[in-house]
């Protein structure tokens, strides 16, 4: 396949950035999305240019390091698949491709494609665990877990942090990753002792963030590679306004 | 210092005498050192060794803990627990990862589940089966003590996870789940679908942003560590690069914990995520840690196999998968029939032909080197005829399809979105793939290395594998050195031992900071024709060809010389754009690759010298009649302990001896 790739460009996070036209002939319908970029970067640096700097480690979907907007949607065309995981099939010959990092006040850039997303692990310092030191826990099969919450907590817990959601969302907003945390714990019988406080701390600290508020455009979960459903921003809202109400926190 | 945490002897100058004897037939070039001899594993009752060895630590008083700074390398499982841990207890951490973040570390994508002598099935399993299963899984070179240990603190695991909220797979009854694994007749392995690693590391990763949150952490993120500040013959720091800025700093601490990963990204193509790299452990190397076994790398028999010349990595199917599916290849070599136009009594199911009792569950090495052998006889399937099927087809018959998409549901769609088919529909095609290295920094009984206040956990380090490590014992080991047994023992070495204040200004700390500055620019200076993959590339294939599945002497020689040639020519050559003061990926990238080219030469000097087969490790040489691995107990049962002596300078190998007094040796048999 030939492709035309227009990729974002921008040196620095102050520094202006700007669309750049690269020509690619022979890719692969095998290839996956970043070998495309490995390909067309390995021609840049022979050629004296500099490659473009993207995320990504894994390449296995899991990590959640990668993730450029492609032709406006966050991972790409492909549903419940990230940027490593999309492959080169989707495409076909003759293809201009737009290549452009998360966009969110948020998500500052870094460099190129790659963008600052600590403020996701700033959220999850805020209270998205359980405080069990280590050694403290009691045995294994003291607390039974029945299979539907278990398997909703899971359902959750597969969250990778990547934030398409944010970027996916017209209002910048973080709800899904946040309602992803605390559906995963406060279901489980041991998140229940710091139900109210954590979503409370966590919400507080999505809004110092600067992540927008959610307006239920759904953007969020279309765009999502582990398919989280909307139902957890539903319940995101329901124990916040339950930890107002009981006044706990 | 007390007795217990003496490390041994790491005098070189005087103990080196060159040798002859490694092989018949000609000289080997590496110097024969003193042994080594572990001296902080208690003697005494296996069973009460780690109880008695914890006893015998001298404790921190918790007031005092706060002013010992520990760096930490790494945010994996053995990294983030460990972190956390010792934040929990009160010490200074200070913690670092090259990822934007500490929740993406390579353990994330641990598919297939955690083993833990729990005995909940009641199927006869317990501590001293687990133990015995890992021992005679390593082939016998793996030291006991360390193992003994791993099972015991395994069922901790479980709980500690469980109460952090780890939502592991459960039964209706509310209970855990758990399921089976190769290399055992249990079912001991606990799992969370196919994203066990995920979430114990996002447990970890929890507890670690907890600590972060509590102030206890100091984490620095998209951080890299260059270097290992030795003073007065102790781990006192390192040197950093931030990734971002390009900026290059010194960290200095009272001890350092390097839990930076496995080094199998030195073949190019692996399992591995992209940016783990053997750099932290191969700096640490230098500076006069150890290295042993390089040459126990594990081959995973269940990966996608590649599709072209641009593949990047490759990924891993769970063994899980071979709980339920079935393995062949046709008959007929040569044969090109789409699968389904096989009739099933044409079809060879290998493994159940060769291991009847073990069948599709025989250990990763041996599944393996099956593989490989039915492909080298012209028999596999797919492009280029390097692949085997692993059909699901009497599975969903058994269960039903929502059955099994139930259990494996993600490892399918995965499957289907890498390689265009629909595996409910057309049997998978699987080939092995570099995944694990069970070598790494050699280690004590108290994880602590050649280097005093030098600790090595999870991965990093070589201690609990021997030559092949089971499925699901990898996170198990990660988590027990990280949550259980490093934190007693970096404190008993902070307790014991008297060190003298230090800053970034003493002399080892600048020179360092100047040879890890100078050799970036060093890198930037050649300014070549070549790219830096173009030599990883290289490097890999040569060693996937001669340090691969199989390896000879020939073979292993030939690497030796040429990788001591590519390393001449990747410091004329090498071609990396842009500056060292901002974000530069492919200088990250040309730093680890140097460090893997004189990584990947120890490592086939290794596989040269032990000219036995055992694991992983299998030379073409010694073989039973029927094809196994034939080990070498007389001459070989011992730990291969490498000392650096330069870049191009023969190394010296100190011999730890391995003792067998619980699992006595013998040949491992699965069929």
């Amino acid at each position: 396949m030939k492709l035309t790739l227009r990729i974002w460009r921008q040196s620095g996070p102050e520094a202006p950035g700007k669309l750049v036209d690269y020509v690619l002939d022979d890719v692969s319908p095998d290839m996956s999305f970043l070998e495309m970029l490995d390909v067309l970067n390995e021609k840049l640096i022979l050629d004296g240019a500099i490659p473009v700097t993207f995320d990504h480690d894994c390449r296995e979907g899991i990590c959640g390091s990668c993730g450029v907007v492609v032709n406006g949607a966050p991972h790409g065309p492909q549903t419940l698949t990230t940027t490593c995981q999309l492959h080169m099939r989707s495409f076909s010959d003759g293809d201009t491709i737009v290549v452009e990092p998360w966009r969110s006040a948020a998500f500052p850039i870094v460099k190129d494609l790659m963008v600052d997303r600590s403020a996701f692990d700033r959220i999850i310092q805020s209270g998205g665990y359980v405080s069990v030191s280590t050694g403290a826990a009691p045995e294994a099969h003291s607390q039974l877990v029945p299979k539907p919450d278990a398997d909703l907590a899971f359902e959750n817990a597969e969250c990778i942090g990547c934030g398409a959601c944010v970027a996916a969302c017209p209002n910048g907003s973080s709800m899904l990753f946040v309602s992803a945390k605390i559906s995963h714990l406060n279901v489980l019988p041991q998140g229940q002792p710091e139900r109210e406080s954590r979503v409370v701390n966590m919400v507080e600290q999505m809004d110092a963030e600067g992540f927008g508020g959610c307006t239920n455009t759904g953007e969020c979960t279309n765009a999502c590679p582990k398919g989280i459903p909307q139902s957890s921003i539903a319940r995101l809202n329901r124990e916040y306004l339950r930890a107002s109400l009981t006044g706990k926190r | 210092m007390s007795e217990n945490t003496e490390t041994p002897n790491t005098e070189s100058e005087n103990a080196g005498t060159p040798n002859f004897a490694g092989g018949a037939d000609a000289a080997m070039p590496y110097v024969l050192g003193e042994d080594l001899v572990d001296k902080a594993a208690p003697d005494g009752p296996i069973e009460t060794r780690w109880s008695r060895r914890k006893f015998a630590a001298k404790l921190v008083n918790p007031a005092n803990r706060r002013k010992h700074k520990v760096i930490v390398v790494g945010t994996g499982l053995a990294g983030g627990s460990a972190g956390a841990t010792l934040a929990e207890q009160g010490y200074h951490v200070i913690q670092f990862c090259f990822q934007d973040s500490p929740r993406r570390a390579h353990s994330i994508a641990a598919q297939g589940g955690i083993n833990a002598a729990k005995n909940y099935r009641n199927d006869g399993d317990s501590v001293r089966r687990l133990f015995y299963d890992t021992i005679k899984g390593g082939d016998f070179r793996a030291r006991e003590s360390n193992v003994h240990r791993l099972a015991e603190v395994s069922v901790q695991i479980i709980d500690q996870c469980v109460a952090q909220g780890v939502p592991f797979a459960r039964e209706y009854s509310g209970l855990l789940d758990t399921r089976s694994f190769g290399g055992v007749q249990v079912q001991r392995t606990f799992y969370a679908r196919g994203q066990t690693g995920q979430q114990l590391l996002l447990g970890a990763y929890q507890a670690l942003s907890r600590q972060i949150d509590a102030g206890n952490v100091e984490m620095h993120a998209r951080h890299e560590m260059l270097d290992l500040i030795v003073i007065d013959g102790r781990a006192r720091g390192i040197i950093a690069r931030d990734l971002v800025t390009g900026e290059v700093s010194t960290y200095m601490a009272d001890a350092v914990v390097l839990a930076s990963g496995g080094y199998g990204n030195v073949f190019y193509l692996s399992t591995n995520a992209k940016n783990s790299n053997a750099s932290a452990i191969w700096r640490a190397h230098r500076r006069g840690a150890y290295l042993a076994n390089p040459c126990y790398t594990q081959i995973h028999p269940t990966c996608i196999p590649r599709s072209g010349d641009y593949q990047s990595k490759l990924t891993l199917m769970s063994e899980s998968l071979r709980n339920d599916g079935r393995i062949w290849v046709p008959k007929q070599t040569g044969d090109t029939r789409s699968p389904e136009l096989i009739p099933e009594d044409e079809r060879d199911y290998y493994l159940e032909r060769i291991y009847p009792s073990f069948g599709n569950l025989v250990p990763r090495d041996i599944a393996s080197r099956a593989a490989k052998n039915v492909c080298d006889e012209g028999r596999g399937v797919g492009p280029g005829g390097l692949g085997v099927y692993l059909d699901f087809a009497d599975a969903i018959k058994r269960l039903g399809e929502d059955k099994v998409r139930e259990k494996y549901g993600n490892l399918f769609d995965m499957y289907q979105r890498i390689t265009g088919e629909n595996p409910y529909k057309v049997p998978m095609r699987i080939y092995p793939a570099i995944h694990y290295t069970m070598g790494g920094l050699w280690v004590d009984y108290d994880l602590q290395s050649t280097i005093p206040g030098l600790f090595v956990i999870g991965e990093a380090n070589f201690s609990d594998h021997g030559a092949n490590r089971l499925g699901a014992s990898a996170l198990m080991q990660g988590l027990a050195d990280g949550y259980f047994v490093l934190p007693p023992m970096l404190g008993n070495y902070l307790a014991s031992t008297k060190l003298a204040p230090v800053d970034a200004s003493a002399p080892e700390a600048v020179a360092a900071h100047t040879e890890s500055t100078e050799r970036l620019a060093k890198l930037l200076a050649v300014n070549g024709d070549r790219t830096p993959d173009s030599f990883h590339k290289e490097l890999g294939n040569l060693l996937w060809d001669n340090c691969g599945m199989a390896r000879n002497d020939a073979g292993l020689r030939k690497a030796l010389s040429r990788i001591a040639e590519l390393r001449e020519e990747f410091w004329t050559r090498v071609k990396v754009p842009g500056t060292g003061a901002e974000l530069n990926q492919s200088l990250e990238k040309a730093n680890r690759i140097a460090d893997f080219i004189e990584f990947g030469e120890l490592m086939v000097l290794d596989a040269l010298v032990r000219s036995e087969s055992c694991g992983g490790h299998f030379r073409e040489e010694s073989q039973t009649p029927d094809g196994e691995a034939l080990r070498d107990d007389d001459n070989f049962a011992y730990a291969a302990a490498w000392e650096f002596t330069g870049v191009g300078s023969q190394p010296v190998l100190h011999r730890e001896h391995l003792q067998f007094d619980e699992v006595h040796l013998a040949q491992r048999s699965y069929a």
